[in-house]
């Protein structure tokens, strides 16, 4: 497990040390591009774009779907999963103190009866 | 057995997290407007940073400041104004941190004697709330605490 994380970091960390590459990736967090389209953009081969491409989609940056003769890039699975883990992050911050309001509240509700 | 916290990007720019709690609208509004119930539920032990001192002056244009950390000087202090207040039934204030901070509202809703509780955050823009999740960095390692916490909640509830 450990060795799987490693290969996958060393893979995001390579994936994400060349320029274009990370402007790819900024490029795809605006809308979802063709190869053609991207290798216009970064004034490149659509060889060169195709490797580029590749080398995101092995690090799980980047999906790909084929349809007809378009291979359209959109940003990987692994985005989406932080996203997840993010907001499920936050979920939590707020389950912890509304957790800990529903004690204050018990103890509110309490003294009102105390009060009576 | 603790109601269940939901939170949903229902926007580019906002957050809204729904929560349930047994009692009624009044006394939830309460335990948000009143500094000594706010210290006693905002900085839950398993967040790993006690409220150091908290003010809270709640009325239309009125402020709060909330202090955090482990003694002088704060760690982190939260601050801003109050842009409506309606009891039991509404509460908005900003967020004036930084440029990237947040309007919150938070409504409280009577059902059959519960609240449904919603808590609404509208940041400036798309990058202004995916930067806000920094602020919530390094807090992953702590919720393992809170399983720990939660049966001495449930004990003392």
């Amino acid at each position: 497990m450990v060795q799987f994380e490693t290969a996958r970091l060393d893979a995001s960390f390579a994936a994400l040390s060349d320029a274009t590459r990370r402007g790819v990736l900024e490029q795809l967090g605006r809308s979802e591009a063709s190869i053609t389209e991207l290798a216009d953009r970064f004034h490149m081969t659509l060889t060169g774009m195709k490797k580029h491409v590749g080398v995101l989609e092995q690090a799980g940056f980047v999906t790909t779907q084929k349809i007809g003769r378009v291979r359209t890039c959109r940003l990987g699975l692994r985005r989406l999963e932080e996203e997840a883990a993010w907001i499920e992050s936050y979920r939590q911050v707020w389950a912890a103190r509304f957790d800990a309001l529903d004690t204050v509240v018990e103890q509110l509700k309490h003294r009102e009866k105390t009060d009576d | 057995m603790t109601n269940r916290t939901t939170i949903e990007r229902t926007s580019e720019r906002a957050l809204v997290v729904t929560r349930v709690f047994d009692g009624p609208a009044r006394i939830v509004f309460e335990a948000w407007t009143k500094p000594e119930l706010m210290k006693l539920w905002w900085a839950p032990k398993s967040l790993g940073m006690p409220i150091l001192s908290c003010e809270m002056d709640v009325r239309v244009g009125g402020g709060y400041r909330l202090a955090f950390g482990h003694g002088e000087p704060p760690v982190f202090v939260a601050f801003g104004k109050y842009l409506e207040v309606t009891p039991p039934s509404r509460l908005v204030w900003t967020n004036d941190e930084g440029e990237d901070a947040a309007v919150t509202t938070v409504t409280f809703e009577a059902q059959n004697g519960q609240t449904l509780l919603t808590l609404h955050e509208l940041y400036p823009s798309k990058e202004a709330l995916e930067r806000g999740r920094g602020a919530e960095d390094g807090m992953p390692e702590q919720f393992e605490q809170l399983d720990a916490l939660l049966p001495t909640l449930t004990a003392s509830a």
